[in-house]
């Protein structure tokens, strides 16, 4: 896909992340529209993976350890052909696939459950020591939040990918610099992150999350990057895309009304043009 | 008498992964920095690169128990009950009891037979933790035969499992042909028609020896050994309170939430019957020599002896 196209399907990906939000009553439409150009990337251009056999051997493995934004996670999955669009809306319904948070066993595409930050990580650690174990050249990749990163469990699982040499894990951290109580500077600061994955002996690369070429670059780099784990701190804008909601740390965990939701999806038809 | 074979189970399970290690390769063990205590070194003797020492950080080690379980890998993460059960109980629940990943934990180094360590050290509350867990099989083994026999059940099976060992030495007490290890079916011991003893882990050895010295004194017991407290053999134990109409559960746990509650909670609903609870009483431990604290908090023959005689007075 040329950057034109994975725009558009960002965009896509970002409507689908209003309406579930929007259907679901509740939600976290924030963090998942700051890293919708990110799952687009991952999901249409560098993962290996088939809709059709979402559970094949060889696959590249990706785990949402920040488990909140599954919307942004669904949407993608459901516009890259692994489940109806249309199911989006019944995110967060009782007897409804879409959990609120990941779930493996239920939604096809999902390789981890998450949702309790900081654990992401190390489960996509383990998968990645088991295709060194097995001598698999499956790679995987992992979605952390900036706030999440004020977990411990995120260090230790960064000591021992760094220790073991994991050059078939990626690391992505959404860094938009919002979490639910306010800006990530006020509450308890991560920064600065670059340094802190170079002194767990990661390769560390600091891109614009919502510019293709500096994404493709990255993802590039990370796949020639041996003998070291790749940390890509992507900086972005929470509700990127939706004019009310970009910069705003109240819109991470909100769904929007009747009337926001119209504003809302009239900015992306627009975006879309 | 002939001096009794004693061996900790935490042994038996060291023994057991290197015995199975050969037999599965894609059998992985992790462990926090203790692959001496937990006895996890054996294994790492025989299998050096199976052998993941994650360092100490075992919530980060569920976690990686769980992506290598996502991947057809059999781990067993091996730490001290506490931090097994304790300090990870969110990532046991959220990683692998959640998801339902094939993860075993070998958790050494429970209850106050620790010893000297001390209260925090002796977790007296793991099972009670696990036995929360949606689809978390529990088992307590009693002695060297059952652990091995559990961690073979443990590989055979699909699904998370929790196994508890110790760090004392105990009696062999299953070495016999009869012996027959299925998860979720208890053994009965010891025939009797006064009172059911319901014993786990090193308490079963304890029980028996409490068995004869009551039948000195009169009192028949029946002693069953339940070795798998998730799910438990409600069959056996509603039988057995229907036979002697009074129960007496031992464990070396707190009387909360472990072996005494499981059968009480079947018991109440299936067969009121009355029930006394022997164990740790809602309490920290101390530091101590094992034996000593058995004896001091009653775990002992003579302590259970002492209880059941007032029990049934």
């Amino acid at each position: 896909m040329d950057n034109l196209e994975l725009k558009k399907t960002a965009n896509e990906v970002r409507k689908g992340i209003v309406t579930a939000v929007y259907n679901a009553k509740s939600g976290h439409p924030g963090g998942s529209l700051s890293a919708a150009d990110i799952y687009t990337y991952l999901y249409f251009e560098e993962l290996n993976i088939d809709p059709k056999n979402p559970r094949k051997a060889d696959r590249d493995r990706f785990v949402l350890s920040k488990g909140h934004t599954a919307p942004g996670y669904y949407s993608t999955l459901a516009n890259r052909g692994f489940f109806p669009v249309e199911d989006l809306k019944t995110l967060r319904h009782t007897g409804s696939y879409l959990q609120g948070h990941p779930n493996m066993n239920e939604i096809p595409g999902v390789d981890m459950s998450s949702g309790s930050l900081g654990q992401g990580i190390s489960c996509a650690v383990g998968m990645a020591l088991s295709a060194k174990l097995s001598g698999d050249d499956y790679r995987v990749y992992t979605l952390l939040g900036d706030g999440e990163i004020q977990e411990g469990q995120v260090w230790e699982a960064a000591m021992f990918a760094g220790h073991r040499k994991l050059d078939n894990l990626v690391v992505i951290v959404d860094n938009n610099g919002l979490q639910i109580d306010g800006n990530i500077e006020d509450v308890c600061s991560p920064y600065p992150i670059d340094k802190k994955f170079e002194a767990f002996n990661f390769h560390v690369i600091n891109i614009d999350g919502h510019d293709f070429d500096q994404i493709r670059a990255a993802f590039n780099e990370a796949r020639e990057t041996k003998g070291m784990p790749t940390a890509i701190i992507a900086k972005t804008i929470k509700g990127k895309g939706v004019s009310f909601m970009e910069n705003q740390a109240g819109w991470h965990g909100k769904a929007p009304n009747d009337e926001q939701y119209e504003i809302a999806m009239a900015d992306l038809e627009k975006a879309g043009e | 008498m002939a001096e009794v074979k004693k061996i900790a189970t935490r042994q038996s399970y060291g023994n057991a992964l290197a015995e199975f290690g050969a037999e599965y390769d894609n059998l992985v063990v992790l462990d926090a920095d203790l692959a001496g205590a937990t006895q996890t070194c054996i294994f790492k003797k025989a299998f050096p690169e199976r052998h993941i020492d994650c360092g100490i950080a075992e919530c980060n080690m569920a976690g990686i128990a769980a992506g290598l379980a996502t991947t057809g890998k059999i781990p067993f993460m091996s730490s001290f009950a506490m931090f097994a059960a304790g300090r990870a109980f969110e990532q046991v629940r959220n990683s692998i009891g959640y998801p339902h990943l094939n993860v075993k934990i070998g958790a050494t180094h429970a209850g106050i037979s620790v010893g000297e360590d001390g209260a925090s050290h002796q977790c007296c509350e793991d099972v009670a933790l696990m036995r929360t867990i949606p689809g978390m099989t529990v088992i307590v083994p009693s002695d060297d035969v059952e652990a091995r026999a559990a961690v073979k059940a443990a590989i055979e099976m699909d699904g998370p499992c929790y196994l508890r060992f110790g760090r004392l030495a105990v009696p062999v007490i299953n070495d016999n042909d009869d012996y027959k290890f299925e998860i979720g079916k208890g053994i009965v011991l010891r025939e009797g028609k006064d009172v059911a003893l319901i014993a786990s882990g090193l308490e079963v050895a304890e029980t028996l020896e409490a068995a004869e010295k009551l039948a000195a004194d009169g009192i028949d017991a029946k002693v069953i050994n339940i070795h798998t407290i998730k799910p438990l053999d409600e069959d056996l134990v509603v039988a057995a309170a229907k036979e002697t109409g009074k129960v007496v559960t031992i464990e070396e746990h707190s009387v909360i939430g472990g072996l005494g509650s499981a059968v009480c909670d079947v018991l109440s609903e299936k067969c009121p019957t009355q029930v006394l609870k022997i164990g740790v009483n809602d309490t920290f431990g101390e530091s101590g020599p094992a034996k000593e604290l058995l004896k001091k908090y009653e775990l002992d023959a003579e302590g259970i002896y002492k209880k059941v005689k007032a029990f049934m007075a």
